[in-house]
């Protein structure tokens, strides 16, 4: 858009072209009084997109729990915030990177990163940990190997270098995401409870600051890009992607965490979606005032730059703050340590609006009440649906060997270890790390400085899950297993779940069946959380992830944190030698598992329509106790929670690294090998029910006890001996070693 | 013992370096800012990981020209005692104050994971004399550039001087560093670079100790 026609009247066309609809358009018009200039149209398109309005999901997402006594901040800032106690909080937030990660894995999910991290550090709280949800498309897709290295590459690229230990998360691989994968990116922060910083302006007549990078040509209407389908021709969008500079992201992270020492700064916000218009909208309306930017203050890399260009700019690296009056020049000696660019680009006015001036004349005036409160919130037709189909455990039997069941399993690239992907991620850096990748359910960090004495600390735990195979069968019970499991993870490692941040990845909610899909699974999640105690507190949605008419499969992440108050009760999945291995929360009456929707089922059938294992929130509750309270009184060596694979695969996790063995205890029912019995056999290896986890120990006769006290059902598997055999007598003897090479060896294979 | 860490401003080990000499020393190294010139009296500087400016270009060449390095190179010509990890390893080859250079690791990767390193039958040294040669430091590594390089001359003069302060086992070499390397030392044994990151074996909640053994050793070389 040439400097001539920037403050001519948009039409209908060029309103259309941004984005927006032509009833919104007429809304805008009808609504300000005047027909928009095409700065202020391309504003309005920018708060109007799905993603910064959340209009096709906000009816819904006010539905969740959002409060609860450890609370200190819900949805609706930069990120959620909850209190752990000794005057200090855990700040978080999960957001996805999907669309630009496709067009350019690696800047994609490095901005992604970036972006996340800024959200966090705006409150005041310096990062500790970096998580991130993947989804790719098949293996042996054209494009996969490609998209993974990229990827990967970038997370590694921003995260390594600005110095937070990136440590877990998941990858999966499903057809559904070949043309659309998900990067989905959590950042978890630390801060005084005293020293939180929000983002609500205030003051009349104080000084609007920006710092940080300067603004260029990039990711100009990324926040609209993100918020439609992908088609053929996705390569000419590469232009709407932003390039991270992870370098700058280090020095803004450590300028802006200097200048909250100070008593200078009121408010702060990163500069993310839709840049400099959605930050300075949300800081004036969120403090009820007014906003006036000169843009030729505005420090910028390229020249003659419009001020549409300058608004929707999604260049990194950039935050908007807000400063008590004369605090300028102090500020400013703090950014210049860092060689960051700082200008005073206008001020706080009474009038609740957002005006814009550039040489001289006013380019954008544009009521903030109606940006904000009157964005579109839709009222989307939807339809819940679920499997019709009720598949018994016999047709999805595979008749094989258990041995061979098991290895087909541990190979598959949904099963085996990540490793090779998360070795490329500086893990160790800050010096907090605990846990990562599998040595237990959670990731864990300890509590920077929480260490007095003898005592030795305390541990935020994270877990990130999704199981869409779950949802897609059954939205509402799906929603509901991916939060139980979330916690259960937790629970697995000796934390006490508080709370949630999740990404709402979907296709396109203009149609009923996804719309169905969305709102089934928000109403399973928020079920969950009630019963679990665990609000959501941060989130982010991301829709449209479909090509040429095409959905991904529904994949809400759920991002867990819970809180360990002693270091030392932290529980691996690393059984020793001379162990009892039980089951908690089944018993010896259990003889028939639940193969549909399992991973089983995906492997064998190349397919998992069915219906999705029963879930009873109430008992998983109790389940979540009796564990605490084992472990409390220290009768659980290690654990791991059954889930992806049944129970045989997750056994064999716990003794891969010792290379250990074990002779299984059947129940008696199925103890004499025939076909049948094979069959229930495999059902009750592999199936996949839910509320129940894997421990050892070396006190059974307690565990027991409890469990007879609490009513809670156990199994006793057997005792871990160092024979590296697994033995289901009259069955099948399976190999540890084998089982090594192949969930180590999988996934280099297929990337190196 | 006075223990100084230099900051770059994309340095991001430096706190965790701090950390560990604290635990073990029990008195507080002290922070330099790469703009300052004037570093005199301490025992040991060092040169923690890192991305000093990014490192978009070679790794640590910006750096190399940052006003400190004058004060680390005097530091050196009195026979200081410089410690370089990771990015700071780059540094020193880069600066010329050890020989060599870092480039990137063989796989195409950055790899972060625990490994072992041997100790080398070295020169006299207060970083490697302590510990009885081929005795092994499980330390982890993090890096995308560390695959260290010399040709055949130097690394003939590196061997006859006993300048090869750590090696990386034969099998597990993770970067394709010449002869495996994984630390040099100057000349004159007073400089050490090296890509493990000692700083990260040294806590409770990591998984060696080998890095608190490490830097003990070096504090009492140093005192002695």
């Amino acid at each position: 858009m040439t400097k001539e026609n920037i403050n001519s009247e948009c039409t209908l066309n060029q309103a259309m072209e941004m984005g927006l609809t032509e009833e919104e358009f007429k809304l805008i018009c009808q609504k300000i009084g005047k027909t928009p200039n095409l700065t202020e149209a391309g504003i309005c398109s920018a708060m109007f997109s799905e993603h910064c309005s959340y209009k096709s999901s906000k009816k819904w997402l006010k539905t969740l729990p959002t409060s609860g006594d450890h609370v200190i901040q819900g949805p609706g800032e930069n990120a959620g915030i909850i209190d752990i106690g000794d005057d200090q909080a855990i700040v978080f937030k999960i957001e996805s990177h999907n669309h630009p990660s496709f067009i350019d894995p690696y800047q994609g999910a490095a901005t992604g990163v970036g972006g996340i991290l800024r959200d966090v550090f705006t409150m005041g709280a310096r990062p500790i940990a970096l998580m991130n949800v993947l989804r790719f498309g098949e293996i042996n897709h054209s494009l996969t190997n490609h998209l993974l290295r990229g990827v990967v590459k970038g997370i590694g690229g921003y995260g390594n270098c600005i110095g937070i230990p990136t440590v877990g998360g998941e990858t999966n691989f499903n057809k559904s995401y070949n043309s659309n994968i998900l990067v989905n990116a959590m950042a978890t922060g630390l801060v005084n409870k005293n020293k939180i910083f929000y983002s609500a302006a205030s003051g009349v007549g104080n000084p609007v600051i920006y710092v940080g990078a300067k603004t260029g040509r990039d990711g100009i209407h990324g926040a609209t890009m993100a918020s439609a389908e992908f088609s053929d021709d996705t390569e000419s969008q590469k232009p709407t992607v932003q390039v991270g500079d992870p370098f700058t992201g280090k020095l803004l992270l450590e300028a802006c965490l200097e200048l909250m020492k100070t008593e200078l700064i009121l408010s702060i916000q990163d500069m993310g979606a839709a840049g400099l218009t959605s930050s300075s909208v949300e800081m004036a309306s969120k403090g009820n005032v007014g906003i006036e930017i000169d843009l030729d203050e505005i420090p910028l890399r390229e020249k003659n730059m419009s001020s549409y260009e300058i608004m929707l700019s999604e260049s990194q690296e950039r935050m908007l703050m807000i400063l008590k009056k004369g605090a300028e020049e102090d500020a400013k000696k703090i950014f210049k340590k860092w060689d960051l660019d700082f200008a005073v680009i206008g001020k706080i006015i009474g009038p609740k609006k957002i005006i814009l001036k550039k040489e001289n004349t006013i380019v954008c005036n544009l009521p903030l009440d109606f940006l904000v409160n009157e964005s579109p919130e839709l009222d989307r037709e939807y339809e819940i649906k679920t499997s019709k189909v009720n598949l018994s455990n016999s047709k999805i039997f595979n008749k094989n060997s258990v041995k061979t069941t098991v290895y087909k399993i541990i190979e598959n690239e949904n099963f085996a270890s990540k490793k090779w992907i998360y070795e490329q991620y500086d893990s160790s850096v800050m010096n907090d790390t605990i846990s990562i990748g599998n040595k237990s359910d959670a990731s864990i960090v300890k509590i920077h400085g929480s260490e007095k004495g003898e005592f030795k600390g305390k541990a935020v735990a994270i877990s990130t899950d999704c199981n869409s195979r779950y949802i897609l069968n059954n939205p509402i019970e799906g929603g509901k297993i991916t939060v139980a499991e979330a916690a259960r993870n937790l629970v697995a490692s000796g934390a006490k779940p508080l709370a949630i941040t999740n990404n709402l990845n979907f296709g396109n909610p203009e149609k009923k069946e996804i719309m169905g899909q969305i709102v089934g699974s928000i109403k399973g999640i928020k079920e969950a959380c009630e019963q679990l105690n665990t609000p959501v507190v941060s989130g982010n949605v991301s829709l449209y992830n479909e090509t040429n008419g095409k959905s991904i499969l529904p994949t809400p992440v759920i991002g867990m944190v819970g809180i360990v108050n002693n270091i030392e009760k932290i529980i691996y999945i690393n059984a020793k030698n001379n162990e009892t291995l039980f089951i908690v929360g089944q018993d010896e009456n259990k003889y028939d598992g639940f193969l549909q929707s399992s991973l089983y089922q995906e492997v064998f059938c190349d397919d998992f329509l069915g219906q999705v294992p029963p879930i009873d929130l109430q008992k998983e509750k109790q389940f979540h106790d009796f564990v605490m309270k084992l472990n409390d009184n220290e009768i659980i060596n290690s654990a791991h929670d059954i889930s992806d694979g049944g129970l045989l695969p997750c056994m064999i996790e716990m003794l891969l690294f010792n290379k250990l063995g074990i002779d299984i205890n059947l129940p008696p029912r199925i103890q004499n090998p025939n076909e049948k019995n094979l069959l229930f056999l495999h059902g009750w290896l592999f199936g996949e029910d839910q509320s129940r986890i894997i421990i050892s120990t070396n006190k059974p006769d307690k565990l027991m006890e409890f469990s007879k006290s609490e009513n809670i059902k156990i199994y006793c598997i057997g005792k871990t001996n160092n024979t590296g055999v697994v033995e289901i007598p009259k069955y099948d003897s399976i190999c540890i070693n084998k089982c090594l090479d192949l969930y180590n060896n999988t996934i280099p294979n297929l990337f190196s | 013992m006075r223990v100084a860490i230099v900051v770059f401003p994309g340095s991001n080990c430096d706190r965790d370096v701090f950390e560990a000499i604290k635990s073990i020393s029990k008195k507080l190294p002290k922070f330099i800012w790469h703009k300052e010139t004037n570093i005199e009296n301490f025992d040991l500087i060092i040169i923690p990981g890192g991305f000093t400016f990014g490192d978009y270009l070679r790794c640590g060449a910006l750096a190399s020209n940052s006003p400190v390095i004058k004060s680390i190179r005097d530091h050196a010509s009195r026979g200081g005692a410089i410690l370089g990890i990771c990015n700071g390893f780059q540094i020193l080859t880069e600066t010329k104050l050890l020989p060599g250079t870092l480039i990137r690791n063989s796989v195409l990767k950055f790899l972060c994971h625990d490994l072992n390193v041997i100790v080398q039958d070295t020169l006299a040294s207060p970083f490697t004399w302590g510990f009885k040669p081929s005795a092994k430091l499980n330390i982890p590594i993090a890096h995308n550039e560390g695959n260290y390089y010399i040709n055949d001359n130097e690394l003939k003069k590196l061997k006859f001087n006993g300048q090869i302060a750590f090696k990386y086992e034969e099998s597990f070499n993770p970067n394709g560093s010449v002869e495996n390397i994984a630390g040099v030392l100057s000349e004159n044994g007073r400089i050490l670079g090296m890509m493990p990151h000692p700083e990260r074996s040294v806590f409770d909640n990591h998984n060696s100790l080998d890095g608190k053994l490490f830097f003990q050793n070096l504090m009492e070389q140093l005192l002695s």
